[in-house]
């Protein structure tokens, strides 16, 4: 589980970190979206007690709470922020995208192409 | 909380969030023709974010029971902390809610007369980043942190982009991705923090941090460095600020100004962060990173005295002197040394408002001139202008300097002098309070406090040059210029700035103790860390007006 979890995080990372060091302009923002999927992951392992399999996240009905046996809440709420605030941001970054290659002309990050 | 507190006041604390961005939301409901309606809406919620801020201040430089300052706690929904999230308002936070606020009414009175018009939504956008701001500076939770640090991010993307332009659309080209990798960063350090420690409460952890050790020690120290990385690249230490100057100088006139304030929100989570969890009382992990901030901070002034010196462009100029301003900040800070910090408080005021002014004094100046005449004169400068030589200089004598332009130089006189530190005004003082806090320490003095004291200096030094050089190109040309027209709602918001300024330095002793004291309790993160965590939840109806403490009074 945690290999698994750990490759997924370093693959979704280490794309990003590349194509958002790429030129154009589409590749960034594919590269933002990877970066922000690998942080996601990376939140949910850094949950109390780290991973965890069939941990329930609320409380059955008629059992006393033993706070150990259950999923910690707090990385889902602080993945679910960031999950919205990230695709926010990624519309945002997008629109500002087309209006570079409006204004520009080019989808390359300078707003000019490199001279060859 | 203190017993004398009613319900009501306590409820200030959130105010200063909850409404710019009420009001902010409830424009997006007009038609945006409706202009005069949203200006009037818009000043007004300024202006009463002004009177809330002072009022805190004033509370807070309250004595309350044996302690000679309060810190107030507002945990919201009443959760008790550390389970729930709190606001907490000390002296450094009311501090920073003030400058917003000026900053706030300043840049928007000038916006009022012309920019405003020049895209859409802009009221909204300009009240959500105060709502971002107020937010960070209030927040005592790091997740919080984050929510209202994009916020604040958000609206100032808005923002960089306001007027268009291909010059903005490629700053901000620069400026969202930059940001939003920073905020990935920023989200890794908080995740790291949490799986360490278990609490996000900013008191908490301070309580927390000295407890760790081996491996959960090191993790921490990751987490914070990483967390640390986001703020520096918000607070442009060098080599994470190579966008900041772009971005300023693309930036229309009010929305640079205003931005100044933005790296000091960097600076301002440094500050608070660095003081609570690896202060004195930080065992093992006392004065982690305190180096870098130290070094990176001196790197940064010697670039950002650097790009002042090569800035051709004038608003370029004030991004670099954003830089040289973060850069002191960020080297007080690595110092560690109370004293030093409350002279960098006091700096730290003074540069917000004086950069802030001198943005909002360019745009008037060059408004007269062709679009990159003040590149030309410098240029002009070293190659030599050809037509000098030709001048009839009978005519110039005694040509009157005409009024306006009198008072902008006047203006700019003063900002130089207020960011080159020169005496009279209070940037004297800011740079005199921390370099005579550098060499009165006791014992020796490491030859590295004598870097940065030289640093200093010189960056004054090159401030002044650069800001002479262009002055005198600028405003003393023959007038063959068209001498611009300003309006008194753009004047105004320069002098008051300017003025306040002004009244930092009449009122130098107040405000300097006011400072020394709010060091002072920064290097107290366990009284901190009792006044927000020992506040329990008040009763959900909040009728008493005074209520038990517990473990909040020594």
């Amino acid at each position: 589980m945690e290999i698994i979890l750990s490759i997924g995080i370093g693959v979704f990372a280490a794309s990003g970190v590349w194509l958002i060091l790429r030129p154009r302009t589409y590749q960034v923002i594919i590269g933002l979206s990877l970066i922000s999927y690998a942080v996601n992951l990376f939140i949910f392992a850094m949950a109390g007690g780290g991973l965890r399999v069939d941990a329930p996240p609320i409380i059955a009905s008629g059992t006393a709470g033993d706070p150990s046996a259950l999923a910690d809440p707090i990385p889902q709420a602080l993945v679910l922020t960031a999950i919205v605030i990230g695709f926010a941001m990624t519309a945002l970054f997008l629109v500002v995208l087309l209006a570079a290659r409006g204004r520009t002309g080019t989808d390359h990050v300078d707003g000019r192409e490199p001279e060859r | 909380m203190t017993g004398t507190t009613t319900p009501l006041v306590e409820h200030l604390a959130i105010l200063p969030v909850l409404l710019p961005l009420a009001v902010g939301a409830f424009m997006l409901l007009f038609d945006e023709r409706r202009r005069l309606f949203k200006m009037v809406l818009s000043l007004a919620t300024v202006l009463a974010l002004l009177i809330i801020a002072i009022t805190l201040i004033v509370m807070v430089n309250m004595p309350s029971g044996d302690r000679w300052s309060t810190i107030f706690v507002y945990p919201l929904g009443n959760w008790p902390p550390p389970f729930g999230i709190v606001l907490v308002v000390d002296r450094l936070a009311a501090m920073m809610l003030l400058l917003t606020a000026l900053l706030g009414s300043a840049t928007l009175l000038f916006a009022l007369a012309r920019w405003h018009k020049a895209g859409p939504r802009f009221y909204t956008l300009f009240l959500l980043l105060l709502t971002g701001l107020n937010g960070a500076f209030l927040t005592g939770d790091l997740f919080n942190l984050f929510v209202f640090f994009e916020i604040l991010l958000a609206a100032s993307y808005g923002l960089v982009l306001h007027g268009s332009g291909t010059a903005r659309v490629r700053a901000g080209l620069h400026y969202i991705p930059i940001n939003l990798v920073a905020s990935s960063l920023f989200l890794i350090g908080v995740a790291v923090i949490y799986g360490v420690t278990g609490t996000l409460n900013m008191a908490d952890l301070s309580r927390i941090v000295p407890t760790l050790d081996g491996q959960a020690r090191v993790l921490m120290e990751a987490g914070a460095a990483v967390l640390g990385i986001a703020f520096l690249v918000k607070a442009g230490m060098w080599p994470l600020s190579f966008w900041l100057p772009t971005t300023y100088a693309a930036a229309c006139a009010p929305i640079a100004a205003m931005f100044a304030i933005m790296t000091k929100v960097g600076v301002y989570v440094i500050l608070r962060l660095f003081l609570l969890c690896f202060g004195d009382e930080a065992g093992a992990s006392e004065e982690f990173g305190a180096l870098w901030l130290y070094y990176g901070g001196m790197a940064t002034i010697a670039f950002g005295a650097i790009g002042v010196l090569a800035s051709q462009s004038m608003q370029r100029l004030g991004g670099y002197a954003v830089l040289v301003s973060s850069g002191t900040l960020l080297a007080a800070i690595g110092t560690g040394n109370s004293a030093v910090i409350s002279g960098a408080l006091y700096y730290m005021a003074t540069s917000t408002l004086a950069i802030s002014a001198y943005f909002l004094l360019v745009e008037l100046i060059e408004r007269g001139q062709a679009a990159g005449a003040d590149v030309l004169a410098v240029t002009l400068e070293i190659f030599g202008d050809p037509e000098e030589d030709i001048e009839d200089e009978d005519e110039e004598v005694g040509v009157a300097i005409p009024a306006t332009i009198a008072v902008l130089g006047g203006a700019f006189v003063a900002c130089t002098a207020l960011l080159a530190g020169l005496p009279p005004l209070s940037g004297f003082i800011a740079k005199f309070a921390m370099l005579s806090a550098l060499i009165n320490e006791a014992g020796d003095i490491p030859a590295s406090h004598w870097a940065f004291v030289v640093l200093l200096m010189l960056s004054g030094l090159g401030t002044l040059i650069a800001m002479t050089r262009n002055g005198i190109r600028t405003l003393w040309v023959p007038a063959e210029n068209e001498i611009p027209r300003v309006r008194a709602i753009e004047a105004i918001p320069v002098a008051g700035l300017l003025f306040l300024c002004a009244a930092m330095t009449v009122a130098g002793g107040p405000t300097m103790r006011y400072m020394e004291a709010t060091a002072q309790i920064l290097y107290w993160p366990r009284e901190y860390a009792r006044e927000v965590l020992g506040s329990g939840p008040t009763s959900p109806g909040r009728s008493q007006t005074t209520h038990p403490i517990t473990g909040g009074t020594p």
